[in-house]
């Protein structure tokens, strides 16, 4: 049991939205990073969708803005517990990039620039919940919150929603990313609370 | 020292403990002194730090680390925090704890960036701003142990308004080396003008390599990235130089 | 620029010592990227994310990862070829 400090708030909360189970809400934009920042030059950024037979799909900068976008707002819910009310956001649905992808795949391995990676099930990517996001809050994607683009899938902990994306493996088999191999929830739904392997 | 050298295996050293504030006081216009009384503290040694936990009504809670600013005094404790004004808990600590308020502490800990009393080598402590914090613990521990380790300390400040300690060092008898530079104003009169500083600053405020000190560099990541590699240029070796960031 | 997000593995300690029983900070390891040899205290730590990431200051490869959940503690060190920890004094 801990110790409440007298007058102690944090960041401003209130109770307009409902929080998922053990949330608390901030209205600034925590930067949660597990190594250094890397800088992509837009020439040289491709995102690859890789299949399980070993097929590519591979857009550039210029290719991936030329597909048509999305504008979606939405909640963010971070396991280090803070959620983000309403957040506006740019990028193309993934379902527009997997259109043509042929895969009996079931499973999806995110890969980012640097050494990051999550998993979580294809079937999840698609439907209209995720997309390659490249603008928030109407300004191009800061490097610190992902830039130039992230993957964004909301439903999940912010932590499905990897940063500086460059691709995603399609898998028959699923294989756990950089913080689903050391305890943290193989799924990561916020509403059923599901933080570590065992919630 | 007020206390023997921290007991390594104390079994609830990392539980965590409650802190009532006893007393605070200005050390810059952004940053106070919060004396805490910590019942069952440990004792600790110059250069650890503590992690202190803040948990509002509604069960929120966060954590930070904060160096110790003061040498071992039996359950007290003192924490020199600055505000950082978007911050979510230094204003907190430095605006509104009031005296009898508690927060929760846990420590101290680490063993590297620390100094001990039992060495006798020659130290240079360059500070960037609050990073002199864990270093006026190391100055305090020696003044009060009465140590003849060579002490010099480069302390690299903004402004004279935001200089920590400023009576207490200068009234410092035991022949602790002093250099202050001034990167964005200086006091009137002062010979070295503002700005960053130098290879050459570092040289003339610190020990020759070949007396192999032991470097202590504490402050914000870019401060300790340029002075610990002006040390190494300059001929220090890396295995004598510890580094504490904050951020 | 936004200056670099980490700290020294020193900020770290109380996790550590909390998962090993005993202060990490001086404990030493090879990293397995590369095979530089340094304490812990001189790794790189990102820290306030969900765990622990302690970092090569030379290569950049992942040393160690630390996830702390209320009933469990996790941990991979597989990027470090081995870890010296001192006897407690």
């Amino acid at each position: 049991m801990s110790v409440v400090s007298r007058g102690f708030r944090g960041r401003a909360r209130d109770a307009r939205h409902t929080l998922p189970p053990g949330q608390y809400e901030t209205h600034g934009f925590p930067v949660l990073s597990a190594g250094p920042t890397p800088r992509v030059d837009l020439d040289e950024w491709e995102f690859t969708v890789t299949t399980e037979t070993g097929d590519r799909y591979s857009w550039d900068w210029a290719q991936l803005m030329a597909l048509p976008s999305r504008t979606p707002t939405v909640d963010l819910h971070c396991v280090t517990k803070w959620s983000k009310f309403d957040t506006v956001w740019e990028g193309v649905s993934l379902d527009v990039l997997l259109e043509d992808v042929e895969t009996a795949a079931d499973h999806a391995l995110v890969r980012s620039y640097g050494d990051y990676t999550t998993n979580l099930p294809l079937e999840d990517l698609l439907d209209g919940q995720a997309w390659i996001a490249y603008r928030f809050d109407g300004e191009a994607l800061d490097p610190e919150h992902g830039g130039p683009a992230r993957l964004l899938v909301p439903h999940l902990y912010f932590w499905k929603s990897a940063k500086w994306v460059r691709g995603i493996h399609l898998l028959g088999e699923d294989e756990p990313g950089f913080w689903e191999s050391v305890g943290y929830h193989n799924y990561g739904d916020p509403w059923r609370e599901q933080r570590y392997q065992g919630d | 020292m007020a206390r023997a050298a921290v007991p390594r295996r104390l079994g609830d050293r990392l539980s965590w403990k409650t802190a009532r504030l006893t007393d605070r006081r200005e050390e810059s216009s952004a940053a106070r002194t919060l004396g805490f009384e910590v019942p069952g503290w440990p004792g600790h040694l110059a250069g650890q730090h503590v992690d202190v936990r803040l948990t509002a009504e509604d069960g929120y809670s966060t954590q930070r680390s904060y160096s110790v600013a003061s040498a071992p005094d039996g359950e007290r404790v003192e924490l020199t925090v600055q505000r950082v004004d978007d911050g979510e808990v230094s204003p907190y600590l430095t605006d509104e704890l009031a005296v009898g308020d508690v927060v929760e502490v846990r420590g101290p800990v680490g063993g590297w960036f620390v100094w001990r009393p039992e060495q006798t080598e020659p130290v240079y402590l360059l500070a960037g701003g609050s990073g002199l914090v864990p270093l006026m613990a190391m100055i305090r521990v020696r003044r009060t142990v009465g140590s003849r380790a060579p002490f010099r300390l480069l302390y690299s400040v903004r402004s004279p308004e935001h200089q920590f300690f400023e009576s207490e060092l200068r009234l410092d008898s035991s022949g602790l080396d002093r250099t202050y530079l001034y990167s964005r104003s200086t006091p009137a009169g002062w010979p070295r003008p503002a700005g960053r500083f130098t290879a050459a600053d570092l040289a003339a405020a610190g020990w020759p390599p070949d007396f192999e000190p032991t470097c202590y560099v504490c402050g914000s990541t870019g401060f300790v990235e340029r002075a610990a590699g002006l040390l190494v240029a300059v001929g220090h070796h890396p295995n004598r130089i510890r580094t504490e960031r904050f951020g | 620029m936004a200056p670099p997000a980490f700290l020294d593995g020193n900020a770290a300690a109380g996790d550590l010592e909390l998962a090993f029983g005993t202060d990490m900070t001086m404990a030493s390891g090879r990293c397995a990227g590369c095979g530089e040899q340094m304490m812990l205290a001189q790794t790189h730590a990102y820290l306030g994310g969900p765990g622990t990431v302690l970092r090569c200051p030379v290569c950049g490869s992942v040393l160690l990862r630390l996830v702390r959940s209320p009933g469990q503690t996790w941990l991979d060190a597989g990027g470090l070829g081995h870890l010296r920890i001192p006897a407690p004094a």
